[in-house]
């Protein structure tokens, strides 16, 4: 049985599938080959898992959220929980199905091409990027923004590991910049039945951000961090995001130095912000405002694209902090600077590693010259 | 003492069949084997043929480039057999061990000579890319770890303990060509090392891989670009001690044999060479497929069961090979008899636990994906793992001085590649840019 699936066989071409998902079965029986004779049980497809684990919370509260902000809009009350969130799930549902079928299927096609196994990466890029894109956006062209993401932002670079940017921020770039009115505004956030309309008077779906008037639904601190308010599926609760945040930095796959930068980073520019009267919004809702927790949590510290030593995360962290606030302060026309700090600082952390390794040999260099 | 070292970072492999402090045996094997294998930079040169007859300390092996070196009989007896590879690559010269052994008697009253003349010279390691010593260098010390932290490693003071008297002779040879720096195990007060004199003495105290010599040289004094240093190990410090008091070679050793899958784990006396199936005790007619190593799990050598002891261990390990296909084995909470360092697991909840580990690599080979500290965290040395990974992938000459490549051996970077979740061969992936380096700066 096996023996067609090896080179030379019939399905030689499905190789690197049977593999995938023989390996998804059991842990299998390779013995190593050279070097250390003895592993850790530790593998990637678990510390992968855990990160899809740490993002299920945020994930199912958002299920709950977009049901329960189209009940707002339809002026619905007395709706039980789970309505809710059966409505949020059949609408989340087919994000998810789009996102792992385009995603894994190239994903599964260039594995077999360099004949490599097939990596976990996307189990997590693909589960995260239904939570960070409007929950109306059409199915194609979330699947179009995968294909890109997925070809130009992780398999010419020659797959997991090799990746410049992050696959999930960069399809939501793709969206943003090629469908800017499926992704901005006030019409998006806000999952509508075909040929509704909103009831609600002078209602507006519009995130906290882009408000400029009354809204019907509350703004203040404990909403947003419950996570009661419009916006993309996983990004509205900072409670929920927390716990993941909890587990990620418990199990060490994300670096707390990298979170508690960029947290410091916005806290610094939000609070010259409001000193300098730039803008009203006290500077520790800042935190609480957007994609900035679900973007410091889960997206800055993908070990991937991040600083890879621990003076340039500190560097890195507090860069996004810094320039997602400047973003929100200082332009008018596209509120939330988030998605692009990550992809510029993304870009720029391995000249910060550079620099950082760079300074830390010749400061040693010396110290032994002295010594 | 001059130095004390603490050394935080690092990683003790819980791993389960250490040998209880006991000698169970002394080998006498009809046949041992001279191995070229394992020495980098030996050419060998055959200098005897099937049927001579050598007494310890013979000549057997010279090196083509520097014929002054050579590897001796450690045993006498008749030559037995040449065994040759492909390409006619000599592996092993066999001789059938005499009864009654009879030495060659060295003139020691040179030091370099004598070591060349009695076989022990392969014993000094030059660093950086842990070569065979080059006589004519001049290196900045001679490093000794008088300690193993490897996981199942012999004790040496149970080993060389009583051998203080031959170690200190070997010193004081050694010292004649450059200062010697012995480094002891800081947890122990009463270490029989620390009355050595003629050297430097250094504490060194911590998890693996504190008792790495290369760990403790990066902290001692760190090998710079143009500098050489040499290594040897504690019992091949004692052979040599044993040469200059006695004027034979003599390098009979304890050596301890353990291992999940050995049985009574236990201590045996035996010369280098020894073949494996001396040791046939420790497996008895098991039919579970073992693999045994020469050395330790880390970095020793798998040799088999048709294998010989190694030239310099002190050491035989014995573990099952991990072929059995485990249902949904990473995604189980709790795998109650698996080691792992990361918190996904909950080893750390019972830090006293041994584990009965296998071969098994749990998991299939992916691009390096976690951060440098992932790795750092285990290795006390002052480098960027990963970085210096990539730059031995890459071949670039230039980044491999810059992150370190001068400082390590593969045997270093051993507790990063075990704790590897993507599962790279770090050692082999270093060992390879070792060679480039040696290729290249020829």
């Amino acid at each position: 049985m096996d023996k067609i699936f090896e080179k030379g066989g019939k399905l030689y071409w499905l190789h690197s599938t049977v593999d995938a998902f023989e390996s998804f079965l059991h842990v299998p029986g390779t013995v190593t080959l050279k070097g250390s004779h003895v592993r850790d049980a530790i593998d990637l497809k678990r510390l992968l898992i855990l990160v899809v684990f740490a993002a299920a919370p945020a994930a199912l509260f958002g299920m709950w959220n977009v049901g329960y902000q189209h009940g707002l809009a339809m002026g619905q009350t007395g709706v039980h929980i789970l309505e809710y969130f059966w409505f949020g799930f059949l609408k989340v549902l087919p994000l998810y199905l789009v996102s792992y079928i385009v995603g894994l299927g190239i994903e599964f096609a260039s594995s077999q091409i360099r004949g490599e196994e097939v990596s976990e990466g996307y189990l997590v890029s693909g589960f995260f990027i239904p939570l960070i894109v409007p929950v109306d956006i059409p199915l194609w062209m979330l699947a179009v923004a995968v294909a890109f993401a997925v070809v130009f932002g992780k398999e010419i670079f020659g797959g997991t590991g090799m990746n410049i940017w992050n696959p999930a921020l960069l399809t939501r770039a793709f969206l943003f910049f090629s469908y800017p009115n499926y992704m901005s505004g006030s019409e998006c956030w806000i999952a509508f039945r075909k040929g509704e309309t909103a009831v609600a008077d002078a209602f507006t779906g519009a995130t906290p951000l882009a408000l400029d008037g009354p809204a019907q639904y509350g703004t203040g601190f404990w909403d947003l961090f419950i996570g009661t308010v419009p916006g993309s599926v996983g990004e509205t609760s900072v409670i929920a995001i927390l716990l993941g945040a909890f587990l990620l930095l418990w199990t060490g796959i994300a670096s707390w130095k990298i979170m508690c930068g960029s947290v410091a980073g916005a806290l610094l520019v939000g609070g010259i912000g409001q000193l300098a009267g730039i803008t009203d919004i006290p500077f520790y809702m800042q935190l609480l405002y957007g994609g900035f927790a679900f973007g410091t949590v889960f997206m800055a510290t993908d070990p991937v694209t991040s600083c890879q030593t621990e003076c340039g995360k500190w560097i890195y962290g507090l860069l996004i902090g810094m320039l997602c606030i400047t973003v929100r302060l200082f332009n008018p026309g596209y509120a939330e600077g988030m998605m692009l700090a990550i992809l510029l600082m993304n870009t720029f952390s391995p000249l910060i590693d550079h620099c950082v390794t760079g300074a830390h040999i010749s400061r040693r260099f010396k110290k032994l010259k002295a010594a | 003492m001059s130095n004390n070292i603490v050394l935080k970072k690092g990683l003790d492999i819980p791993v389960s069949g250490c040998a209880d402090l006991v000698v169970s045996k002394s080998m006498q094997p009809s046949v041992v084997a001279v191995e070229p294998g394992g020495i980098k930079g030996l050419l060998p040169r055959l200098l005897v043929k099937e049927g001579d007859r050598v007494l310890c300390g013979s000549p057997v092996i010279a090196d083509k480039q520097n014929p002054g070196i050579l590897l001796t009989a450690p045993a006498s007896g008749t030559v037995k057999e040449i065994v040759r590879g492909e390409k006619r690559k000599l592996l092993a010269v066999l001789i059938q061990v005499d009864d009654r052994q009879e030495y060659v008697q060295f003139d020691t009253s040179d030091v370099k000579t004598a070591l060349m003349q009695s076989g022990l010279w392969p014993l000094l390691v030059q660093r950086p890319y842990g070569v065979l010593a080059d006589p004519a260098a001049a290196p900045k010390g001679i490093f000794v770890s008088a300690f193993h932290t490897s996981p199942l490693a012999a004790d040496t003071e149970f080993t060389l303990g009583g051998e203080v008297q031959s170690i200190q002779k070997g010193i004081d040879a050694l010292a004649t060509i450059a200062p010697v720096h012995v480094s002891l195990d800081g947890s122990r007060k009463d270490s029989a090392f620390s009355r050595l004199t003629g050297c430097t003495l250094h504490s060194f105290r911590g998890k693996h891989p504190a008792g790495n010599v290369g760990v403790q040289i990066s902290h001692i004094s760190p090998i710079m670009k143009g500098e050489t240093v040499w290594t040897v190990s504690l019992a091949g410090l004692a052979a040599i001690g044993k040469l200059f008091a006695t004027g034979r070679c003599n390098l009979r050793r304890k050596v301890a044999v353990g291992g999940p899958a050995a049985l009574c784990p236990s201590y045996v006396e035996a010369l280098p060479g020894t073949p494996m199936k001396s040791f046939v005790a420790f497996w008895g007619n098991t039919e579970e497929q073992i693999r045994i190593i020469s050395g330790d799990i880390l970095s020793g050598a798998a040799v088999g069961k048709d294998g010989y002891l190694g030239r310099d261990d002190d050491q035989v390990t014995i573990i099952r090979e991990g072929v059995d296909k485990e249902l949904l084995g990473w995604i189980r909470p709790i795998r109650f008899r698996q080691f792992s360092t990361d918190h996904s697991y909950f080893s750390w909840l019972m830090p006293w636990r041994k584990y009965d580990m296998d071969t098994n690599l749990h998991g299939g080979p992916r691009p390096f994906l976690m951060n440098d500290n992932y790795y750092s965290k285990v290795l006390p040395m002052d480098i960027y793992p990963v970085f210096l990974a990539k730059a031995c992938l890459a071949g670039d000459i230039e980044k491999m001085e810059k992150f370190g490549i001068y400082e390590v051996l593969p045997e270093d970077l051993a507790v990063c590649e075990f704790v590897d979740p993507s599962k790279n061969y770090i050692q082999d992936i270093i060992a390879k840019g070792i060679d480039l380096m040696l290729k290249e700066m020829a």
